[in-house]
């Protein structure tokens, strides 16, 4: 009885305990609110609105104009495109060669712990330091190591970021990511179960069958979240564009992130670039909705943690 | 994973080490590069073997505005990771151990806001900022790096939670043990790794973020990202000198995330992957 009673007082006091525990989340959700959540809207209201900060005394309500202007603009959809292309085209190359590099390093050999580290080092390399490496040391149509081979080769000395500027944006972007994809790839093959495996080489299937119906399926999940995670990374690109082309020649390089940057900040056309802002959120948040079903679904199969 | 013929295995490795080589030979041309003279580092054919000197890391580093960037970049990523620590590992906490209907909502929201463009939010932070007088801050880019990490605290941190064994904290309950003893005495020491580890990788993105920074600041608190990006239209004449300050503004990191490879997917990846 008095023992019951002692456990009733102990109950009473960790259910009061346990309340106040569950508040601890709140001011996280509030300073993401107020960081995240409020530009969000206050963007929405923005692209509401004529202003330009060159011009503040003009500044006023305008509905929804500046979605047309933006859609009406041939300019709009060559940044919308380079943005597909560097994003689509980033996803796919390091995707190959991140599943290639995976397999190569899911393997025992002498020094691969030095391998590795020394594959996954331009992903720790910040942008900027990336992007001036190699505009000038690598790329230079001058003194340029690239140059310098071509030159030694016989070749005529190419001027990458002139003649072929996404192409050059592309390259510097998928150095950095592939070893990304790589670490996630390599994560997953080495959750793969060994008597899978086994079981498939004692039914007497060689490599390619073992690649096509054990390794893949296996990898799907985690090339699925890759891949997305990349997507969004690679969709906001700004300092790699910003150091090595200025999205130029032209426009050629141009994509969203740089685009409003340009509108915001060189034009000062907040309106216009808000509206430009909005469909790079949308843009997004496809891709966040697919993910999350994908994070869910691998919850579910209790293959993701 | 697969058995195969000896010297199929023998130049499938060679092909890794010349990948790895190829892959890692820029950032190897970067740093003999900053050790060249300014002369070696245009010569005709490029210079393998050289006489190495320091005199440009001597210039990179201190005749000119490299180290007050050094030291911003220093102040933001320090105090941006410590306040992204403070709010949230309390809510990693409340997130794993006392888990409501709301909670795997809460979770969710935080990523999609990692997931955010930032371009969808620059322009209003801009504005926010410049009427605030956070321009140029540290203090307004430890607000922007704060909020860019906790998404990534949460995550993590409760994902290290979850491996506490429920049991032991029981224990200590019926001890009558406080919520901060418990905190500090029980839970901190078991996911001291966890905690070592989540602090790297927001080290690492806020030491290597551009976007934002270029935005937000112009000099007094422009970290060395930005100051690097200066670079880009200083072509020609002074290789020597920027690849001793590029070298300089990665190595911290590059050693940081050699330490948390491991953890680097997991922390790219939201913990969908460990």
């Amino acid at each position: 009885m008095a023992q019951s009673i002692a456990l009733n007082a102990a109950q009473q006091e960790g259910e009061a305990i346990f309340s106040l525990r569950r508040l601890l989340p709140l001011p996280t959700i509030l300073f993401m609110i107020i960081v995240t959540q409020v530009p969000l809207i206050v963007t929405l209201g923005y692209s509401l609105e004529r202003w330009n900060l060159l011009r503040p005394e003009r500044r006023r309500f305008l509905g929804l104009d500046n979605y047309p202007d933006v859609l009406s603009n041939p300019d709009f959809f060559t940044i919308i495109a380079n943005t597909l292309i560097i994003t689509v085209s980033v996803a796919v190359v390091t995707l190959v060669l991140g599943i290639c590099l995976a397999l190569l390093l899911n393997r025992d050999f002498a020094g691969k712990g030095i391998v590795r580290t020394m594959l996954i080092t331009p992903f720790l390399i910040m942008p900027t330091v990336s992007a001036v490496l190699w505009k000038n040391v690598l790329f230079n149509p001058a003194f340029g190591l690239l140059a310098a081979v071509a030159a030694l080769l016989g070749f005529p000395r190419p001027d990458m970021l002139q003649d072929y500027p996404m192409f050059s944006v592309i390259v510097v972007i998928v150095w950095q990511w592939t070893p990304f994809m790589m670490l996630i790839l390599l994560a997953g093959l080495q959750s793969l179960a060994h008597d899978q495996i086994e079981a498939c080489q004692i039914d007497g299937g060689g490599p390619l069958v073992l690649f096509r119906y054990i390794v893949l399926p296996h990898l799907q999940r985690y090339i699925e979240l890759a891949v997305l995670m990349q997507i969004l990374f690679i969709l906001s690109v700004f300092g790699v564009i910003f150091v090595l082309t200025s999205g130029g020649p032209g426009i050629q390089t141009t994509n969203l992130s740089y685009g409003i940057y340009q509108e915001a900040f060189q034009r000062w056309d907040i309106g216009e670039a808000s509206a430009m802002g909005i469909f790079a959120i949308i843009l997004a948040n496809i891709v966040v909705l697919v993910f999350v079903r994908v994070l869910r679904r691998g919850q579910a199969e209790g293959v993701a943690v | 994973m697969m058995t195969q013929k000896p010297w199929v295995n023998r130049s499938l490795t060679v092909l890794t080490y010349l990948i790895a080589f190829a892959m890692f030979f820029p950032i190897l041309w970067m740093v003999m590069t900053s050790f060249k003279t300014e002369a070696d580092a245009f010569a005709f054919p490029p210079q393998i073997i050289f006489d190495p000197t320091l005199a440009n890391w001597h210039i990179a580093l201190f005749d000119s505005n490299f180290l007050e960037h050094l030291i911003n970049t220093l102040i933001i990523t320090v105090f941006s990771t410590l306040v992204a620590f403070a709010f949230g590992i309390p809510a990693a906490y409340a997130l794993a151990y006392y888990q409501t209907k709301r909670s795997d909502l809460t979770l969710m929201w935080l990523i999609s806001t990692r997931m955010l463009p930032p371009v969808g939010v620059i322009v209003p932070l801009f504005v926010i900022f410049r009427d605030l007088g956070l321009r140029d801050t540290h203090t307004g880019m430890v607000i922007i790096y704060s909020a860019m990490n906790l998404p990534l605290v949460v995550w993590m941190m409760r994902s290290f939670f979850l491996d506490v064994p429920y049991e032991i904290l029981e224990a200590g309950r019926i001890d009558g043990v406080s919520l901060l003893q418990e905190f500090r005495f029980i839970v901190i020491p078991l996911v001291l790794p966890g905690l070592f580890a989540t602090g790297l990788l927001c080290l690492i993105f806020a030491w290597n973020e551009f976007f934002f920074a270029f935005n937000l600041t112009v000099t007094k608190a422009a970290p060395v990202s930005v100051y690097i990006s200066s670079f880009k239209t200083a072509e020609g004449l002074f290789w020597a000198k920027m690849s001793a300050g590029a070298t300089a503004s990665v190595l911290p990191v590059v050693i940081a995330g050699w330490i948390a490879q491991r953890q680097l997917v997991q922390g790219l990846t939201m913990g969908a992957v460990k």
